[in-house]
């Protein structure tokens, strides 16, 4: 292993890749805070680029445009709540109330300091346990990807708010029902089209996301233009605040790191997780262990909110290029990009990469680190003027926060049925929003809606029809355990605390 | 009488729910397929039982946490304006180009919410779309179609 960290060493310093990661870092930020733009786009455009470099300098910009794209979806998610890449959703839970309460620049900090943290703990993660991580995610089964998926989505509903699981349950169902418009993936029947030919494809994440946060956000905003109570958030809105973190936010950030990045880098092992799914759990956990007075912060600006998931996105990252470059299987959509873009340099990813191209396995590696250290070094002394965005007054904000939400549609389909269904959408979102029906459950299980259906059927045919598999595996049946008991656990303390009351 | 407008939202889901459930049923699938253990019906079907059970239960119980809009304080015709303002730049796009509707949106856009400085509105529109135009298609190289920029030449 020493000799491949000094190959993936001397590969990831020289001059040349060195200026990819820094290029690719910067050039990901920039694309990455374009709501609409996310690292698969960005590293879609790197791809013709990178054909004249050998394949460790391709997949080294590569990856450096990965995780800056990362961090500018997190920007443009505590700014703007508009989170344009969905890793960086949740994200915006608290990350933007903070923004609201003039602690913008404070929040910024948090948000790349996590990210750096994270990616280093996972870098180092991957340097040991890159091989036998590879066996780990290969004993994962259609069950119990169901099952994690179960656990996901009602830890989700449950931590959402006080009192809202039925409406956080409801928006679940809402999500899942959306990710089911469309071809089914194995008959290619078409679903809940109407026949119409615009909805045959389905509904596009990008599209979802940005009807129910961004653009939703914005109507909300002028809708409660004269409200007293949100004027004065408006006000605040234009303080940056300093960028410092003090020394209680930072034994916050100790605790929460450490064990977001171990959840994020688990979870982005898994093939088909990635970064959405352990940003969103890493939250709903650290949610669920903090204090009780700590809890009643979350979602209205909690250092602990928004240092999980940042810390697990930026892990998951680094993990979701083991089962890419062991297995030869893409952790998340982003990592199907680069292995596209690895077998175009005729490079076999598989158990023997490390073995037949033992440069290109460590020098990405090697650069992952790299990538983190220039990140950080780039990004925190540009956080007050990209702060700057919030100075911006309302009158121009909104029709700027629509424009780059339409425009992001736009640049996709080439279709203004897609801007008709994204204000209709986004309507509806602000009324539901108006009676605090939660979004954040709504888009996980949009996310999840594909892979969760697609799972259930593998399950359900390899056991001829019988709910069996539920319980057939241990590993299966505890994770459903630990969703039942969740269950249970948010049931007994709302009654609990109705009966104290 | 106080109308609780959850238990409403609620009760359109329940029947947005049902009509889910009934188009679920109607899901053509081969003729093979029709008894196996999943086909193209199953899941959505799940999830129709599912929508009608949670809004069931939300309608049923007792809603403790009663949330109170106060209609009177919201926006409502400016946040209608910017909405019908979005509808006819989802119209115009296709035929006129990027370029002009997208500037005209935000033009329109800042005069509805109230702004005046024209200088600046000018600026944040039309030079400010132009800008943009020329990072996604001169630089990022993503195609943007624009009937009017071509019909004057600027665009090949």
């Amino acid at each position: 292993m020493i000799e491949g960290i000094l190959i993936g060493l001397t590969t990831a310093l020289t001059l040349q890749n060195i200026l990819m990661v820094m290029l690719g870092c910067f050039f990901g930020t920039i694309i990455g805070m374009l709501p609409g733009l996310g690292p698969m786009t960005a590293i879609a455009l790197m791809i013709p680029i990178t054909y004249g470099f050998d394949p460790a300098t391709g997949l080294i910009l590569m990856a450096g445009v990965y995780y800056g794209a990362v961090f500018g979806g997190s920007t443009s998610s505590i700014l703007l709540n508009a989170p344009g890449v969905p890793g960086t959703v949740a994200t915006s839970f608290d990350g933007y109330p903070m923004a609201q309460q003039g602690k913008a620049g404070k929040a910024l900090a948090i948000a790349a300091w996590s990210s750096f943290a994270g990616g280093t703990l996972s870098a180092i993660y991957l340097l040991f346990m890159a091989p036998s991580l590879s066996k780990v995610s290969l004993s994962f089964r259609s069950p119990d990807y169901f099952a994690l998926m179960i656990l996901g989505l009602t830890a989700i509903a449950a931590f959402s708010s006080k009192g809202q699981f039925l409406k956080a349950m409801m928006m679940v169902v809402l999500g899942l029902m959306l990710a089911s418009v469309g071809q089914d993936s194995l008959s290619d029947i078409t679903r809940f089209t109407f026949n119409n030919m615009n909805l045959t494809d389905g509904i596009s994440f990008v599209l979802v996301v940005m009807a129910t946060f961004a653009m939703s956000e914005a109507l909300t905003i002028i809708l409660k233009r004269n409200d007293p109570t949100s004027a004065a958030k408006q006000v605040s809105l234009t303080e940056l605040g300093s960028i410092k973190i003090n020394k209680e936010e930072r034994t916050k950030m100790y605790k929460t790191i450490p064990r977001s990045s171990v959840i994020g880098f688990l979870i982005g092992v898994l093939p088909g997780a990635g970064a959405t799914i352990a940003s969103f759990l890493a939250y709903g956990m650290e949610r669920n262990i903090v204090n009780d007075e700590e809890k009643e912060k979350f979602g209205k600006g909690s250092v602990n909110g928004l240092s999980a998931p940042e810390t697990a996105n930026n892990a998951a990252c680094s993990g979701s290029f083991v089962p890419m470059l062991t297995l030869g299987i893409p952790g998340s959509g982003t990592t199907a990009v680069m292995l596209g873009a690895l077998l175009g340099f005729g490079v076999q990813p598989g158990p023997r990469l490390y073995m037949t191209n033992p440069e290109i396995f460590w020098s990405i590696i090697m650069s992952m680190y790299i990538g983190m250290v220039i990140l950080l070094i780039l990004n925190l002394p540009l956080i007050p003027y990209i702060a700057r965005i919030l100075a911006v007054p309302k009158n121009y904000l909104i029709p700027l926060i629509l424009f780059f939400s339409i425009t992001g549609i736009y640049v996709m389909s080439f279709n203004n049925f897609d801007i008709y269904l994204m204000i209709g959408i986004a309507v509806v979102a602000t009324f539901m929003r108006l009676y605090d029906f939660p979004m954040p459950p709504l888009i996980l299980a949009f996310v999840l809606g594909g892979l969760m259906e697609e799972n259930l059927r593998r399950s359900l045919l390899l056991s001829n029809g019988s709910w069996e598999f539920l319980w057939d595996r241990t590993l299966t049946a505890c994770i459903l355990l630990t969703t039942i008991l969740i269950v249970v656990w948010h049931i007994y303390k709302t009654m609990f605390k109705k009966t104290k009351g | 009488m106080n109308i609780n407008t959850t238990k409403v939202i609620s009760l359109l889901f329940f029947i947005f729910s049902a009509f889910y459930l009934y188009t679920a049923y109607q899901i053509q699938v081969f003729a093979f397929d029709e008894n196996a253990p999943f086909n193209a019906r199953t899941f959505p079907i799940y999830l129709g039982y599912a929508g009608l059970f949670f809004s069931g239960l939300k309608l049923i119980l007792p809603d403790p946490n009663t949330i109170k809009v106060q209609h009177k304080t919201l926006e409502y015709k400016k946040t209608l304006i910017l909405i019908i303002i979005a509808i006819i730049y989802g119209a115009t796009i296709l035929k006129v180009g990027y370029f002009f509707t997208t500037s005209l949106f935000l033009f329109s856009s800042y005069y509805f919410l109230g702004e005046r400085r024209w200088v600046l509105m000018f600026l944040l529109s039309f030079p400010f779309v132009a800008a943009f135009m020329y990072l996604l298609h001169g630089v990022l190289d993503i195609y943007l179609r624009d009937p009017f920029l071509q019909s004057i030449g600027v665009m090949g």
